[in-house]
Parts: C-alpha cells; structure tokens; sequence
C-alpha cells in the first residue's frame, strides 16, 4: 500500500496477526484494517484477547505470528516511529499514585517533551484544574480516567488504541471522551477502541469488529450492532 | 535524540522517583533502620571483643548497606509496576537510557543517604574513630555506592519482574558485586585503620575502574532489559 | 497465510557428531595417560600432584567457557535468531559442570595437602565466584517462561557476567596479595607442562563436544515445541 498508488496508507493493518501465552494461542490470526479518520470498536468475549491485540499494535507485545503496520511503520522493526504516532490508554490508570495530578501531567509533558503551558491546558480540557494539587491516590477511579485521558491529550496521537476508555466515567467524562475522539479522528486520526459495550460510544463509532476465537469474525457497521443488541 | 533533553527525561524520572519516596517515607526509614539491625546482628555475630570487632568494621558496614540496599532496588520499579506504569514509561519516545539514568540517579541518592547513616553507625558500634582523612572516606563511599546502585539498579529491572524477585535479585547481584564490594571494604578498612594511606589509594583507583566499567556495560545493555 | 517462525533445525548427520565425540573422549584418555607416566611424582604431594591434569584444565575450561557464554549472548541481541540463545544456553550449562568439577577435585587436592578443604586462593575463590554467577544465570532461564523475554535477559545476564570473569578473578587476587598471604603452589614446573597442555587440548575438545551435544538436544526439543505449537494454532508447517 502507498501514497503513490492513489490508496490512502491504512492507519492500522494487521495480517494474520497470532500470540500464545505459554501453549495457548489467545490471537490466531487477526486481519484487520482501520483507515485514517475512522473509528473502529474492538468487540469479544472476556479473555478473547482484544488487550492483547492493543497491546500489540502499541509495541509492548511481539507477535508471535503475522504482521502489523501502524501508519506504514511495522511494530516490530520500526517500533521507535510507530510510539511516535500512537497514543495507547491502557485499562489501568498508569499513574503515579504519590504523585499529584499536575506532577504526573508534568512528568508526562517532560517526557513527550511538550511545553509548560501544555500542562495547564489539558488538564483544564479534562476538568481537573480544581483537583490538581491533589494525590492521585486521593482521586476516584473517574478522575483517574480523566488524567490518563490528559496524558493521552498531550501526545497527540495519529493512531488512538483505546482499551475500555469509557470504564469509571461519568456521563460527562462520556461526553468529554467522545468529543476527544470526534477532534482526534477530524484531524485525520484513527481509533481501535476496546468496548465492553456499545452505547457510550455509538455516536463515534463507524464499524465493530468482533474476536471470536482469536480471530476477526464478524464485521458490522455500528448502528447494526447496536440494532442487533448492542454486543 | 539530543544530549540535553535525554538528561532532561533522567532528571524527570530522578525527581519523580525521589517525590514518591518522599512522600511515602515507609521504604527509607523501613530500609535504613534494616540497615542498622543488621549492623546489630553483625556486632553480635563479630564481637564483643574490641579488636574483632574493630577489624570487622568496614566489612560489617558495607554488608549491612549490601543487604538493606537490596530492599531499595527492587521498590524502584516497583511503584512504575504497581498502576502499570511501565509500560507508559516505555512507550514515550527517546532512549532507554534516560530511564536507567534516571532510575540510578534517584537510587544513588536513596542508597547514599542510607550509607551516611551507616557509618555514622557502625562507627560507633564497631568503636572506630573517625579517621583524619574522613573526606578519602566519603570519596570511597561515594564511589562504592556508585558500583553497587549500578548493578543493583540494572539487575532489578529484571528481578522486579519476575515471579521469584526476592531471591532472584540477591542472586544476580552479589556474586557479580564481589569486585565492588571487595575494593570498598578494603579501602574503607585501610582509612578505618588509621594506617596504609596507600593501601586505600589503590583500592579506589580499582573501584574507579570498576565503576566506569560497569557503567559503561549496563548503559548498553539495558535496552534489552526494559522492553516489556 | 499465518505462519510461524521456526528454528531451521540442522541435522547434523549423526556420524559425526558421534565421531567427534569418540576422538575426544580418546584424545582425553591418552593425554591422562601419557601425563601421568612421564611427570615424575612432586616433591610434597606425590602422587596426588597427578590429580591437577584433570583440575587445573577444568579451571582453562571454566574461564574459557563464559566466553563463548559472552560471544553467543551478543550476537543473540543483535541477531535475534533462536540458535544463539540456546548455544550460549548450551555453553553456560556446560561451564556450571566444569566449574563444579573444578571446585570439587580444589578441595580433594587441598585436604590431603594443607589439611584444610577451602584455602581462599584468588583461582579458586573466582571459580566459585563464577559458579554463582553462571547458577544466577540458570536461574534466569529457569524462572521466565516467555520465551523471547527469556532470551533477551539471559543474554544480557550472561554478557555482564562473563564480562566478571576477569575483574573478578583480579580482584581476588589482588585481595589475596595486599594480606600478603602465600599463594598455591605454582604449576609452572617444566616436567608437568607437556602434560598440562596435552591435556588442556583433550578438555578443550572434550568441552566442544559436549556443547554441541546439548545444543543438538536444545534444538530438537525447540523444534518440537515449535511443531506442536503450529499444529495448536492448525498450521501446517
């Protein structure tokens, strides 16, 4: 696939994608594709293995099997280019529990190299300005959310790899996750999202694609998922 | 990526590392009074008779910093285990290095102030005096502890992780501590001793080549060590 | 369409590996032999003196091994192939054997001799040194099942390690010195050098074979997990 050939590069490609943990294969061959702009929802069973798919196409796991692409970029040979352009929300929190809100958002911003007043600005997006100061060990499991959706803000991602996003979020920390992901996927972004169920996310969402057996097996729009039963 | 922003990320990792441990507090005076049991142990296991006890001083004090200093590598990683940040930490951008750097920095600082309290112990337990050439001390204490947060703090990134993490991080590590160990406690014993002025010097010059190499080998090889 | 990676299991024809093995295990008894009829009995030891063409050889072995430990470890990390992990696997279980024998056939030489079992010598007190390096690393091997994490950390244990071996051994020896303690009694004597090189030769084979015999065994049981591996996720290899 290239620029030159008229078809746009797939944001997410992945090619009979297979991991075992130990002599359990979790993924089998996973082929999927999820163009710029596009929002995809990543459905399955409990242990189908939709995080280790993520965890996959983020760099943290090798595949056992398959190939994946982000943006061009193969995860295991250009695996420095591809944490350049993705932004991966893990399910847990990933925070620094003694540290306050603004530290960790600081430390990130250190990290990605984003400016001082990159640090304000997020955290106001999220609403967390007034709870700043406190330990995030202090924070409810909502709040938590909000900040690593802070963090996510300020590495401005081109590939969104979501696992459960909306989990401890509040009907306003819904609507401020969808506005995020309808700015990121304007700007061109893509999003594979993890759900566990559709309706916070229908109004985002473009497809679902479900993991049966550690493949990709079924493939529907959104509004027929929902139609269909909503898992 | 440049030189300065790579120190910028170790500085921010020091820092970050030091802020919880001090807001925690639990680990460095749990660590430290370990320290000064063991100096304790070790009096009861040398003495009581002076000389014994004199001439097992600077081995009993590097000892006790050896097996307390154990405790603080592993609580290193542990607070990025604990909500998953690891993995966060590896996904930014910029070299490994940053991260070992960092994380050396923030154990150099935790293990050389427990080492202060240490001496400050063992020289009165063990009944030495505090040798005229006290800033030769602190230059050998200074250098010992580099080698020892060296290997700690690259043997824990693996030990941390795995499923036998205290005794697997121990193992790793004294045996290939053995040189760093032996040149510390040899020049601590010489200055302790109040003689062979000479003795010491070459002790640290040993221990001076002995960090940069190690230095050196762990800087390179911690690439392989922290990928998940 | 999904395929899996495997090791490209070599089958070395079995003649010769077997033949390797049985010129080695001859050459080893020949040198034995012919080093202990032309080496007089040594003046304090006598006929326990002879017990060093099999000691100190060991020890050439147990330095010489770790850095064939260190070749493969590195090459893994820059190669990523299968086969470098398991023969630097290979070389370190094979260096944990000799440097046990080594400390074992240590301490029966000094008992009879000074009466002690331990005497704290710089050679010996390094080999023992690095038995513990080189049984940390086994633990390594041991306690990870994933296999790629497992390589990758056991090449870098195994690259620090070996790069030990000879700090360690100077440090010893410079401790030793400084407390100006006596140090073991030379071998250097001219009549027992033809026996010690020959002998020398005979372990350095002696030690190939054996870890290409491991290696072997290492690549079949890989190839055997990678097979039922395949079969599990219902590709035909």
């Amino acid at each position: 696939m290239s620029e030159a050939s008229g078809t746009p590069l797939a944001a997410i490609d992945a090619t009979g994608v297979a991991r075992r943990f130990g002599t359990t294969w979790v993924l089998r061959g996973v082929t999927l594709r999820v163009a710029p702009g596009e929002v995809v929802g990543l459905l399955g069973a409990n242990g189908s293995g939709k995080s280790t798919l993520l965890r996959i196409l983020s760099t943290l796991l090798r595949p056992h099997a398959g190939t994946a692409r982000i943006a061009g970029h193969d995860v295991v040979r250009a695996s420095h280019d591809v944490r350049s352009q993705v932004g991966f929300l893990a399910h847990s929190p990933a925070l620094y529990a003694d540290l306050t809100a603004r530290e960790n958002i600081a430390f990130a911003a250190t990290m990605l190299d984003r400016a001082e007043s990159d640090i304000e600005s997020v955290l106001d997006r999220v609403g967390l300005m007034a709870a700043a100061e406190r330990q995030v060990r202090g924070l409810s499991a909502g709040m938590q959310r909000r900040l690593a959706l802070a963090r996510l803000i300020l590495m401005r991602p081109r590939v969104l790899l979501l696992d459960e996003p909306y989990s401890n979020l509040d009907p306003e920390g819904i609507q401020l996750m969808n506005a995020l992901i309808a700015e990121w996927v304007a700007d061109g972004a893509a999003a594979l999202v993890v759900l566990h169920e559709l309706a916070p996310a229908a109004n985002v969402l473009h497809r679902t694609v479900t993991i049966v057996d550690g493949r990709i097996e079924a493939e529907r729009a959104a509004h027929l998922s929902l139609a269909a039963g909503g898992k | 990526m440049s030189l300065r922003k790579e120190w910028r990320r170790a500085r921010a990792i020091a820092w970050k590392d030091l802020t919880a441990e001090r807001r925690s507090k639990a680990q460095f005076n749990g660590v430290v009074t370990l320290a000064v049991t063991i100096l304790v142990m070790l009096g009861f296991a040398l003495g009581p008779d002076a000389e014994a006890i004199r001439n097992a001083a600077a081995g009993a004090i590097w000892l006790a910093a050896l097996f307390a200093g154990v405790l603080a590598f592993n609580r290193s990683y542990q607070m990025e285990l604990d909500g998953g940040a690891l993995e966060q930490l590896v996904l930014y951008p910029g070299s490994r290095r940053a991260i070992f750097a960092g994380k050396l920095l923030a154990n150099f600082v935790f293990v050389g102030l427990m080492l202060v309290v240490v001496v400050a112990v063992g020289i009165v337990l063990f009944q030495v005096r505090i040798p005229a050439q006290w800033p030769a001390l602190i230059a050998i204490l200074f250098l010992g502890a580099l080698g020892l947060v060296t290997l700690g703090t690259f043997y824990a990134a693996m030990a941390s992780r795995s499923r036998a993490r205290d005794v697997l991080l121990p193992l790793l590590l004294f045996p290939m501590l053995v040189p760093v160990l032996l040149a510390a406690m040899e020049a601590t014993k010489a200055l302790l001793g109040s003689n062979v002025m000479g003795d010491a010097g070459a002790w640290a010059r040993l221990l001076i080549v002995f960090d940069v190499i190690f230095l050196t080998a762990t800087f390179l090889v911690f690439e392989s060590v922290i990928e998940v | 369409m999904a395929g899996v990676a495997t090791v490209s299991t070599v089958q070395v024809p079995r003649e010769r590996r077997q033949f390797f093995g049985w010129f080695a295990l001859l050459f080893l008894i020949a040198s034995q032999i012919t080093a202990i009829l032309i080496s007089p009995p040594d003046r304090d030891m006598g006929d326990l003196q002879k017990i060093m063409y099999v000691h100190v050889p060991a020890a050439w072995m147990t330095m010489l091994a770790p850095l064939t430990v260190l070749f493969f470890s590195v090459r893994y990390l820059f190669r990523k192939r299968e086969e470098d992990d398991l023969l630097a696997s290979s070389a370190a279980e094979v260096a944990v054997a000799f440097a046990g024998l080594t400390l074992m056939l240590g301490m029966l030489w000094a008992r009879p001799t000074w009466g002690i079992w331990w005497t704290w010598d710089a050679r010996l007190t390094s080999t023992l040194v690095l038995f513990l390096i080189l049984a940390g690393y086994l633990s390594v091997r041991a306690l990870i099942d994933d296999r790629e994490q497992r390589a990758q950390w056991s090449a870098a244990v195994g690259i620090m390690g070996a790069l030990n071996v000879p700090i360690v051994y100077m440090s010893v020896r410079w401790w030793r010195t400084i407390h100006q303690i006596q140090s073991s009694p030379s071998t250097v004597d001219p009549a027992y050098v033809i026996g010690l090189r020959l002998n020398a030769f005979a372990f350095l084979f002696v030690m190939i074979y054996f870890i290409r015999r491991r290696y072997d065994a290492a690549l079949m049981e890989r190839a055997a997990e990678h097979a039922s591996e395949a079969a599990a996720l219902g590709v035909v290899q």
